[in-house]
């Protein structure tokens, strides 16, 4: 238990820290290396939490292809960033602004709620335990049957979105 | 990419519900938003790409076409 805890504060600090060096970096080279490092570190958080197939859908599709389709579009494209990132500072008090009140939501909101037995009871497909079946099972048994739909459209938008990356960069 | 990092944020906020509560849903919900932030990267770095390629800059400030 007490590794758990050690590994979730790992994961959690490495994670925030790579987010905040993602937008503070000043090679753009080096914050989509940072991205990886934030993905990375989420997926630990989702194998401790017990989703075990969405840390590995996040190691395969963001680290493997959309974190390397931004790294090439980065180095591709070769923008002098730092001119880009004047005013940058001049955004600072009405961003801490959104923080500090997105922070006292929350604040509120642990303090303030607790699960009642309206929530219990309004959930709809509960996870079996670990034991019984894999987490990869649960999800599938639940997306191909309930949800099938919503499956198809996902697929429906990445066609989409295929179809119109092709279009937009294709060279007439 | 710090569209990436909000997105990421709503999944790990998913999940940490979806097992808190002990319901899947959650978890199909973030598979979902994977699947949208995955399309969205695609399509906003072609848009990227075409705009470098017409224009030869990326910045926000000369974006300015349709002012007539």
């Amino acid at each position: 238990m007490i590794l758990h805890a050690i590994f979730f504060y790992l994961f959690a600090g490495v994670c925030i820290a790579s987010a905040v060096m993602v937008i503070a970096a000043r090679n753009p080279v080096h914050s989509v290396l940072f991205l990886i490092l934030a993905f990375v570190n989420a997926a630990g958080l989702f194998v401790l939490i017990g989703a075990e197939f969405l840390a590995m859908i996040l190691i395969v599709v963001y680290v493997g292809a959309v974190a390397v389709l931004f790294l090439f579009v980065v180095m591709m494209l070769d923008v002098d960033f730092a001119e880009l990132r004047q005013g940058f500072l001049a955004y600072l008090p009405i961003g801490a602004l959104v923080g500090v009140v997105l922070l006292a939501e929350l604040i509120t909101l642990v303090f303030a709620w607790a699960i009642g037995p309206s929530e219990l009871q309004a959930i709809t497909a509960p996870i079996p335990p670990a034991s019984h079946v894999s987490n990869t099972e649960a999800l599938g048994l639940v997306l191909y049957t309930r949800y099938v739909y919503f499956f198809q459209a996902a697929g429906v938008i990445l066609l989409v979105a295929m179809v119109g990356a092709i279009v937009l960069t294709l060279k007439p | 990419m710090s569209i990436e990092l909000i997105l990421l944020a709503v999944n790990i906020n998913l999940v940490a519900f979806s097992t808190f509560l002990g319901d899947i849903v959650g978890q199909v919900y973030a598979l979902l938003v994977l699947t949208v932030a995955a399309a969205e990267a695609a399509i906003g770095l072609a848009i990227l790409v075409a705009y470098f390629r017409n224009r030869g800059s990326i910045a926000v400030e000369d974006i300015d076409l349709l002012k007539g």
